[in-house]
């Protein structure tokens, strides 16, 4: 089968590669262009693990095709820190144990910085809506949103309300 | 173990593996390449129950990038008539587990496999393969493979003496169960059904395997034990074990599910023939079709109290589906589901029951959810019955240090009845459940659950560098952050900063045997082999300190990080750091480290209570969990981050089990939602923040006071959402999951 050529930026650097027409973004970025921080969960859009920006809106790179890519603006995991400095959402997930296994945790960080950049002061609610489509098995959450508020929280210069358990 | 002593113990330190992970660089079996590499596929039978006649795989094996293809015939097989254990599994179902041998026994049961220079090259061939069968009668459910006329699944079982889809019988018993319910006063007995339920790890299975010429095998693989896959590698491919190192990659999730394989041996045979190395990974599809859920379950149980609320006698009967081949977990069952209370006369009964479905496996406290989901609602309807707060019914009975166990032991200091009392003295439960929204109804539900834990064999390694600084190697991969507790823990005990402390995961080839990531038994047994190792290098750093300042090796202290001399009549020297020390290392002895290998006791049983709040949505039969509260008795929490962690993940899972998971077959026995669209697993919408409250009872057996946590936290939450939703609807529900089609059905009905 005839590849085709694409064109495209990944992470700010330009990227050219080789691809089939039914190749997914998700296969490309693991296969021949090595950025494995992208994971596969399901391949079929149902749990986030493989969450990339295109033209920096969020999408599941399992469902895109890589030919998509031509002349666009893939951002990915890894791209989130910048020289030697981690994302405020990285840091904050280290610091507030936001990951135990991390099969999740690019897909959710790269998820929670799309949710942020469009809404900077999110409710609980608004995160847990944000992340709804990036599955976590090992940690309820739980943390993961208490992460992403006071991230969040910091990022706008004001100090976290942390959600108390109540209805 | 003094709570104000501890500098690192206890504290909320940085995971040593945690930049790689949100980085994105942290490498998982399916991140891993090799130059040379080729791509293995298995081919997965496509009906429920079939002879398989005949296998012709020349056609396959004809086609350009098809470089091997392995069969039943590949496989080691073992003999039927006695087991060969490695561990709980018996190696003569693993074997049939990962290649189909006679039988094809489920659907996704696999026949071949295939490796091929592309992805799409080995799908290709996978449907060139001819194979023959002869369809034969299925069965799914319990109720139909106990049945007279049921297909007999295996030949080679007998159960009293008949052929039988009943794989084996486990009985717990304690007093007289006769004498305890005549003096019961209330006696309440109900039977209840759950459904199998997936561990949902994020990361399918995967793993890449080379073969070098001379035989040398790597394997890359997630798993939850680099020595297990070893171990079963070896058997089921007749390579010695000294030929493969087993590489554990980060694991991706595991709740249990990755204590067996399944492509690692299918891989390496691959790799043998082919002469590359071959990767295999599979696909969600596969994840969900073919590896190990946990058993779907009907139980009784009967429970009889004393007017007053005291539990006089309990009798429990738990039907396990161990899936296509043998091994349910009715010990967990059985065993745990009574333990948390102290009852003089009990009778528990565990059955394991072969069907077509895929083999089970381990899923986090194995089979202790099913036994505690069917014990405390009962326990529910007693202090109902009675007229009691079902804490307060809980708290009188409540096991306690000197109570015997119908599963056998007498119980040291534990700290369930503390877990009670937590909860009672708890805003969650002395907040009004508030008013809810019209069409809606409110209720709060309780449950504790109990789990073993686990010791077994670890290894480990404390290492100085030259420079002063540590290197720690454990043999058990770290799947929730053990790895941060195991740093704390030596920083404590060196008296050094916890970020000089480097700990890593050996593989079979650099760290001594180590047995799973299972049981709840990581952190209490590699804390007890790390313990004794930096005590060790401690007493050799005292030693050289002796040395370079020429007095008694008894007159060295050891604190903060330096050798100082015990007093000042030891003399008076300026204390030495571990870096001066290791700077000084060759000349006074050389290489400093040392390590310890220990098959560890001592793990004592975890207890647990919890409080759910729910709103049912009476129209659409939609339960949310509103507040969900877990209180445990985690005997010491080293790293309190990821103790929480594991409460609240365990809690997620649970809700999910009550409300929504559960596999659905059609007609033909074909998995009908094998995929997570359609499996609903908890989503970030669906939940409310999971509060954990630790309660620290530390273990008297152990070093630190660490007891298990990981399990215990999955025992509780099946009841405490079932009682929640009984206490909203004045309805009791017995059998899971609570989705919304039930619960309509339950409304009307
Ligand atoms: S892998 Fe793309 S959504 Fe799961
Ligand atoms: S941390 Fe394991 S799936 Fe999220």
């Amino acid at each position: 089968m005839a590849k085709i050529h694409v064109t495209t930026t990944v992470n700010g650097e330009p990227v050219e590669f080789l691809c089939e027409p039914q190749q997914s973004m998700l296969d490309v970025l693991r296969g021949p262009l090595g950025l494995t921080g992208s994971k596969e969960g399901c391949g079929s859009g149902d749990c986030g693990a493989c969450s990339i920006t295109l033209d920096g809106r969020l999408i599941c790179s399992c469902l895109m095709l890589a030919v998509e890519a031509e002349g666009h603006e893939i951002g990915t995991i890894e791209g989130m820190a910048s020289g030697d400095g981690l994302h405020p959402l990285q840091q904050k997930f280290l610091e507030m144990a936001a990951l135990q296994c991390g099969i999740c945790t690019p897909g959710v960080l790269i998820a929670a910085r799309a949710l942020l950049e469009k809404n900077p002061d999110p409710t609980e609610t608004e995160v847990r809506f944000g992340l709804a489509g990036n599955l976590c098995r090992c940690t309820g959450y739980d943390k993961i949103v208490r992460a992403v508020l006071e991230t969040a929280a910091e990022m706008r210069g004001a100090k976290a309300e942390m959600p108390e358990a109540v209805r | 173990m003094n709570d104000m002593t501890n500098k690192w113990i206890g504290q909320r330190t940085i995971r040593p593996d945690g930049a790689e992970k949100v980085t994105g660089r942290a490498a998982y079996a399916a991140d891993t390449t090799m130059p040379g590499m080729i791509w293995g596929k298995v081919l997965r039978s496509p009906h429920a129950h079939a002879v398989i006649r005949s296998i012709d795989t020349a056609k396959a094996e004809a086609l350009p990038g098809v470089k091997a293809v392995v069969t039943r015939a590949d496989i080691v097989d073992f003999p039927l008539d006695k087991p060969v254990m490695l561990g709980i599994q018996d190696m003569r179902w693993m074997s049939r587990n990962v290649m189909a041998r006679e039988k094809a026994l489920f659907h996704g049961h696999p026949v071949a496999a295939v490796a091929a220079t592309s992805e799409s090259i080995a799908a290709e061939a996978l449907r060139l393969i001819e194979v023959e069968y002869e369809v034969l009668p299925h069965v799914i459910e319990i109720d139909d493979a106990l049945r007279p006329d049921a297909p007999i699944l295996h030949d080679f079982l007998r159960f009293e003496g008949k052929p039988s889809n009943i794989a084996g019988k486990l009985e717990h018993k304690l007093g007289n169960i006769e004498a305890g319910f005549a003096e019961a006063d209330v006696v309440i007995e109900r039977s209840f059904t759950t459904r199998p339920v997936h561990q949902g790890y994020i990361e399918p299975h995967a793993c890449l395997v080379s073969v070098a010429a001379d035989g040398k095998t790597t394997i890359w693989s997630s798993s939850q034990g680099q020595f297990m896959v070893r171990a079963m590698t070896a058997l089921l491919t007749g390579l010695p074990q000294s030929d493969i190192r087993a590489i554990p990659a980060e694991i991706g999730g595991g709740f249990g599910g990755k204590t067996i394989i399944y492509l690692e041996p299918l891989a390496t045979l691959l790799s043998k023939k082919s002469g590359r190395p071959v990767k295999m990974v599979m696909s969600r599809e596969e994840v969900m079709r073919a590896s190990g859920p946990t058993s779907g379950s009907k139980s009784t149980v009967k429970i009889g109290a004393t007017r007053d609320g005291r539990l006089v006698a309990a009798q429990g009967t738990f039907w396990l589906q161990a899936g296509a081949l043998p091994g349910s977990p009715i010990r967990g069952a059985a065993g745990c589901g009574f333990a948390p209370y102290t009852i003089p006369n009990v009778v528990a009964t565990g059955f394991d029951v072969v069907s077509n479905r895929s083999k089970v496996a381990a899923y986090r406290a194995p089979g202790a959810p099913i036994g505690a989901y069917a014990v405390e609602c009962v326990i529910d309807e007693v202090a109902e019955a009675l007229g009691m707060d079902p804490l307060e019914l809980r708290l009188k009975n409540a096991a306690r240090q000197g109570t015997k166990a119908a599963h056998g032991p007498v119980y040291p200091r534990i700290g369930f009845m503390e877990t009670i009392e937590a909860a009672q003295a708890h805003p969650h439960y002395n907040t009004p459940l508030g008013e809810a929204p019209a069409g809606r109804l409110r209720g709060r539900g309780v449950a504790s659950g109990f789990w073993f834990n686990a010791g077994g064999e670890s290894s480990a390694q404390v290492n100085i560098t030259e420079d002063g600084n540590v290197v720690v190697t454990t043999g058990h991969p770290d799947i929730g952050g053990s790895r941060a507790s195991i740093a704390n823990i030596t920083a404590e005990l060196l008296g050094i900063d916890y970020k000089r402390v480097s700990v890593l995961i050996g593989d079979t080839a650099t760290i001594g045997y180590s047995n799973l990531t299972g049981g709840s038994r990581v952190l209490f047994a590699s804390a007890m082999v790390v313990t004794q190792s930096a005590e060790k290098v401690i007493t050799s750093l005292k030693e050289r300190a002796a040395k370079i300042w020429k007095i008694d090796p008894e007159a060295v202290a050891w604190e903060n990080g330096e050798a100082r001399p015990v007093s000042e009549n030891a003399g008076r020297f300026p204390p030495l750091s571990l870096a001066e020390l290791a700077a000084r290392a060759t000349e006074t002895g050389g290489p400093i480290g040392a390590g310890v290998q220990l098959n560890t006791t001592g793990a004592e049983g975890g207890f647990a209570t919890h409080l759910c709040d729910v709103e049912v949505d009476v129209d659409l039969g939609i339960v949310r969990v509103l507040r969900y509260t877990s209180f445990q008795d985690v005997g010491r929490a080293v790293h309190p981050s990821y103790v929480e962690g594991q409460m609240q993940g365990g809690a997620a899972q649970g809700i999910g089990w009550a409300l929504n998971e559960e596999y659905i077959y059609d007609r033909q026995g074909r998995v009908e939602n094998a995929g997570f669209l359609d499996y609903r697993m908890p989503v970030c919408s669906d939940l409310p923040m999971l509060d954990a409250v630790m309660i620290e009872v530390p273990n008297p057996k152990h070093p630190q006071g660490v007891r298990g946590v990981g399990e215990v936290p999955l025992v509780p939450p099946l009841a405490a959402v079932a009682n929640a939703v009984h206490d909203a609807l004045g309805k009791r529900f017995y059998a899971l999951p609570m989705s919304p089609p039930r619960v309509l059905e339950r409304l009307e009905g």
